[in-house]
């Protein structure tokens, strides 16, 4: 199992093209709040990480995701 | 503060407003056909109306309602599960049952309670269900209240139905499929011999969405699933009577005698009053018009791909193939407004949707075409599209 650590890294990675504010991230920031992600680019971020780590990300869950920390957290229990 | 997240909206209603612009909620003073009325003070050509085959103005469809109310009266006063299940209610569900060739049939008060009580009630907590992402909003409304884990797959996409379909494992035999037969905003069909086949290698249940393609579709009317021949991959057909039956309510049929027992779960038809009796026994007479005319169906498309070879001969950027349903994509909010006034202005009334009901970040100028709409009536709509052009409002461009 790959620890929560691993799955910051990716989501960091992952978000470096949509990152245009160029904020230092860190499992604190805010993906919609922070790093202004429109509705559209949250949907193509989840898909992406749902097809890197071969997942379906249920939509009901999204509401409880506000940060990278929370997105990580979620992603590693669906990838266990 | 309480209203502060509506601002955004009163701030597009005042910009409307000071443009003098009132495309959301047109106030229609006045019907004379099933094609043409007087909206805000000006004759138009209703080009925006959903009444595919033009039932709401047929004179039987009318006798038939007025008929009822003198014998029913206006209204049944209470749910279908209390007093509201008249005689006539049941007789609908028969005739629906019977026009798709299964045995069970719900009839609900309206097309959005069909949906999404059925979305709301079929999956439940430990339940999935993977939906089309461009799902109507009572779909995504019913999937929400039914606290299913709920996965979209990209829009009548097959392949990316099939990986997540890969994805559930052993759950996948057990998933609620949705999809739509026609698309309502931009008139696409879903590829539904393609989901059907990955049903059948995956398992799940399919539920589908016939309410812009019943009438339109098939070789009896009964939409996109028999027009695909697919008819029994489907384990739920729901649909609208306020469209090709040009009245208001709505349906679910099943082969499932399951059904029966969903019907008493379903909130959204406990807890709501029934259908007027007008309302039933006009979509009855409906029913039993286009199961014997079907050559409504052949003038609706004639004139559908009418409409929609003339804009795509105008250079304008409406979808791949004709439909019914006939929209032009647009990137700029304004420039759409303006359009939408102007053809007003030339008497056409066509829908104006913006984002989030527009599937894309686009907005459109929608158009539903009607059996009833005369050739004449068409061409006025392409010509009222071409003065756009001439105008500056939109530019011509190479079509999807």
């Amino acid at each position: 199992m790959t620890d929560y650590q691993e799955y910051l890294n990716f989501l960091y990675t992952a978000l470096e093209s949509q990152n245009k504010k160029q904020l230092v991230l860190s499992e604190n920031t805010a993906l919609v709040a922070d790093i202004g992600l429109s509705s559209l680019e949250v949907m193509e971020f989840i898909e992406k990480i749902e097809d890197h780590f071969d997942i379906s990300i249920p939509l009901n869950i999204l509401p409880d995701v506000n940060t990278i920390g929370d997105l990580a957290r979620k992603v590693r229990e669906l990838n266990l | 503060m309480l209203f502060d997240k509506f601002q955004t909206m009163a701030d597009f209603q005042a910009e409307l407003a000071q443009r003098h612009v009132e495309p959301f909620g047109a106030v229609t003073e006045e019907i004379l056909s099933a094609t043409e009325g007087v909206v805000q003070g000006r004759k138009v050509i209703l080009a925006g109306t959903n009444n595919y085959l033009g039932l709401s103005y047929d004179p039987r469809c009318i006798k038939a309602s007025q008929d009822a109310a003198a014998r029913w009266g206006t209204g049944t006063t209470g749910s279908r599960l209390a007093n509201g299940s008249f005689a006539g209610h049941r007789a609908l569900e028969g005739e629906i049952a019977q026009f798709y060739g299964v045995d069970h049939a719900i009839v609900f008060s309206t097309g959005y309670a069909a949906t999404m009580g059925m979305c709301s009630t079929l999956a439940g907590p430990g339940d999935v269900i993977l939906l089309d992402a461009d799902s109507h909003a009572s779909i995504y409304a019913g999937v929400k209240l039914s606290g299913a884990d709920i996965i979209r797959f990209k829009h009548s996409d097959p392949e990316d139905l099939a990986k997540r379909l890969r994805r559930l494992g052993d759950r996948a035999s057990q998933a609620l499929i949705i999809a739509e037969g026609i698309y309502s905003m931009l008139g696409d069909v879903a590829p539904l011999q393609e989901i059907a086949a990955v049903k059948r290698e995956y398992g799940g249940y399919l539920f589908l969405d016939e309410a812009h393609s019943m009438g339109a579709l098939g070789e009896t009317g009964r939409g996109a699933a028999q027009a695909a021949g697919v008819e029994d991959d489907v384990d739920f057909f729901a649909g609208t009577f306020s469209k090709s039956l040009g009245a208001i309510g709505g349906f679910c049929v099943s082969r499932h005698p399951e059904l029966e027992a969903i019907r008493f779960c379903i909130s959204a038809y406990i807890f709501t009053a029934s259908s007027s009796p007008s309302v039933i026994a006009s979509t009855r007479e409906a029913l039993r018009i286009i199961t014997a005319e079907p050559q409504l169906r052949t003038q609706l498309w004639r004139n559908a791909n009418r409409l929609y070879d003339g804009l795509k001969s105008l250079g304008l950027p409406v979808g791949p193939t004709a439909s019914p349903v006939v929209a032009v994509e647009m990137e700029d909010r304004s420039r759409t407004i303006d359009c939408w006034k102007a053809l007003m202005e030339a008497g056409v009334y066509v829908n104006l949707v913006i984002p989030p009901a527009s599937p894309s970040t686009n907005f459109l100028l929608r158009n539903s075409v009607s059996a009833a709409h005369s050739s004449a009536q068409i061409d006025t709509i392409i010509a009222a599209y071409a003065g756009l052009i001439a105008a500056g409002l939109i530019t011509p461009s190479k079509a999807h």
